[in-house]
């Protein structure tokens, strides 16, 4: 497959064609999703792109600078709550989304930094630990601090959030163009499609800079890296602020897209399901972990919409229900990946040499 | 260019370096020998801002370092190869050579590059092989050479020979030679006390954290406590 693939990318014209049939298949996707499955589907996709914006910015942690993060969805959470306390009847506040978005990224960026500073000098097993007790505390005080004064009102979130708009014109709203009515999770999927797109590039830029080497250089080994001359404490700061402010991104748009949040959305399982996703696709490797993002967003939701109704026909009532079963699916998977291909769904060419050597 | 006074380092409540003094004066090739767990590499760390000092004072060329992070020292041309090398296991050969220019934004990094690759012609064979997939004498060399791309004035050496089949070792040293020849000052950590005083000028005994001998490397080769200590006469 990476044959074919090489060409393709060599040759400037089937490089072009590739691209144009790529864009023309995202941008026609919730309407083949909307025809043949109904807008629930389309609404799965609008949570794999979310998904693909969370595990961009993890990988950028984990997969880039080595730093094994397990409290990742913290930052989803307060990219969420920062949406949700802004642009919501709780405190009467309806702040516009081009101010909310930027400030949920550079409030998750932040609580990035206040993550990175004490754990610094810490690694593997150690950092994991910590980030697990970070991402507890994040819930817990979304949980809690609705007393003595209401901030965050508590295990039941908040909600009638403003949807997404901008100026007049409203995501929230079928949108007529031309005597078509385009649905309202078609257009969150444009607006989606947009932002995870602008993530796909800052990533990828980020793993061809200064920083993107720098990174690595701390992952494969930090006492090096620091002998190279690389301000090892700033740039794995770095690492965790840009990682978090993509979860803050995805979590805004998590927040006005549901018009609504709890702390119950942020549990542990989450930030495992995001681990997940980078480490099945291809730590590191960008479209490997986009790769990831799309199957297990998409699977559970496939699984429910196709065995229940299957089982209803053959047998007339629900024999086994997917969903109980999903977490073990999940390990399954993991299992059955680490086993046949333990860099990942589609890994980097490197990281695939050195397994194979 | 390096002088090193009264250095103390702790690792939590044990001493590992209990009050060095060395010197190093430009151009010049030193030795550092001792045995394991002497406190050669816990010295080099504080050098190279790894390990901080408890006490003591160090400076390179003229300028105090306390309160320098190991980044800032690597702009004042001091450049380490870590013990067991440290290569960058998924870079290939040519993006470890590169990691070592980093802080360098100059347009003689491709010049240099030629210059590592003339000194270790094998490095240029293997110039899109990872690092990790290098051989031992091969990955020692790399961890020179990308000490090298950030030219140094000072280069601290790391127990090179580590690991090394003997004909490695010689090769190591034959390089490391080289680079001295061409202007640059090493302070080199052998464990290897007969190569390193061959190859040195001057050398440093170290035993149990402190400075026990000191002299020219002939004196220190005829000495009788280092010949029956260390060369195993």
């Amino acid at each position: 497959m990476a044959d074919w693939l090489d060409k393709v990318k060599r040759n400037p014209s089937a490089r072009w064609i590739g691209v144009a049939l790529i864009a023309a298949a995202l941008a026609t996707l919730p309407i083949v999703a909307g025809e043949v499955g109904g807008r629930g589907w389309v609404r799965i996709v609008d949570f794999a792109l979310l998904y693909v914006m969370l595990a961009l910015g993890l990988n950028i942690v984990v997969g880039f600078a080595g730093l094994l993060d397990l409290g990742y969805i913290a930052f989803y959470a307060v990219g969420a709550y920062t949406y949700a306390l802004l642009a919501s009847p709780h405190f009467g506040l309806h702040l516009p989304i081009w101010l909310v978005l930027p400030l949920g990224a550079g409030m998750a960026g932040v609580f990035g930094l206040l993550l990175g500073a004490p754990t610094l000098k810490l690694r593997g097993d150690y950092l994991a630990i910590v980030t697990l007790g970070f991402g507890e505390i994040i819930r817990i005080f979304l949980n809690n601090l609705n007393a003595p004064v209401n901030i965050t009102n508590g295990p039941q979130g908040v909600n009638r959030i403003d949807p997404i708009s901008f100026g007049g014109f409203m995501l929230a709203k079928p949108l007529d163009v031309l005597g078509f009515s385009v649905p309202s999770v078609h257009l969150y999927y444009y607006l989606f499609l947009m932002l995870a797109l602008l993530v796909i590039v800052v990533s990828l830029r980020l793993e061809n800079s200064r920083i993107g080497r720098a990174w690595v250089a701390i992952r494969e080994d930090e006492v090096a890296a620091k002998a190279m001359g690389i301000n090892t404490r700033n740039i794995k700061l770095l690492a965790f602020a840009m990682g978090a402010s993509f979860g803050g991104i995805s979590g805004g748009l998590f927040a006005g897209f549901q018009g609504f949040v709890s702390p119950e959305s942020f549990i542990l399982m989450e930030s495992i399901v995001v681990l997940c996703m980078v480490v099945l696709g291809g730590m590191g490797h960008i479209p490997g972990v986009i790769l990831g993002a799309v199957l297990l967003a998409a699977m559970p939701e496939v699984f429910r919409n196709t065995i229940v109704p299957v089982q209803r026909q053959l047998f007339g009532k629900i024999v086994f229900d997917p969903e109980v079963v999903r977490m073990l699916l999940y390990g399954f998977a993991l299992v059955l990946v680490m086993l046949f291909r333990p860099s990942g769904i589609w890994p980097s060419t490197t990281r695939k040499r050195e397994l194979a050597s | 260019m390096l002088e090193v006074r009264g250095l103390h380092v702790h690792y939590g409540g044990i001493a590992a370096v209990k009050g060095v003094d060395l010197e190093v004066a430009s151009g010049e090739l030193v030795c550092l020998i001792g045995a394991n767990g002497a406190g050669k590499t816990t010295t080099l760390g504080a050098i190279a801002a790894l390990v901080s000092p408890s006490a003591g004072e160090i400076t390179l060329g003229g300028e105090r370092t306390a309160g320098l992070a190991s980044f800032q020292l690597v702009r004042r041309g001091l450049a380490l190869v870590p013990e067991g090398r440290g290569v960058f296991g998924r870079l290939n050969v040519r993006e470890n050579l590169e990691m070592g220019a980093y802080h360098r934004s100059d347009r003689e990094i491709g010049h240099d590059l030629e210059k590592v690759f003339a000194l270790m012609p094998r490095l240029q064979e293997r110039c899109y092989q990872t690092g990790g997939t290098l051989s031992g004498g091969e990955q020692q060399m790399l961890a020179i050479g990308r000490a090298l791309m950030s030219r140094p004035k000072l280069l601290l050496l790391d127990e090179p020979s580590m690991g090394l089949a003997p004909l490695m070792v010689q090769k190591v040293f034959e390089t490391i030679q080289a680079v001295a020849r061409d202007g640059v000052t090493i302070l080199l950590v052998e464990q290897n006390a007969r190569l390193a005083l061959e190859l040195a000028g001057r050398g440093y005994v170290m035993e149990g954290g402190c400075i026990t001998l000191a002299g020219q490397s002939a004196a220190l080769l005829a000495d009788s406590r280092v010949r029956e200590a260390y060369l195993g006469e």
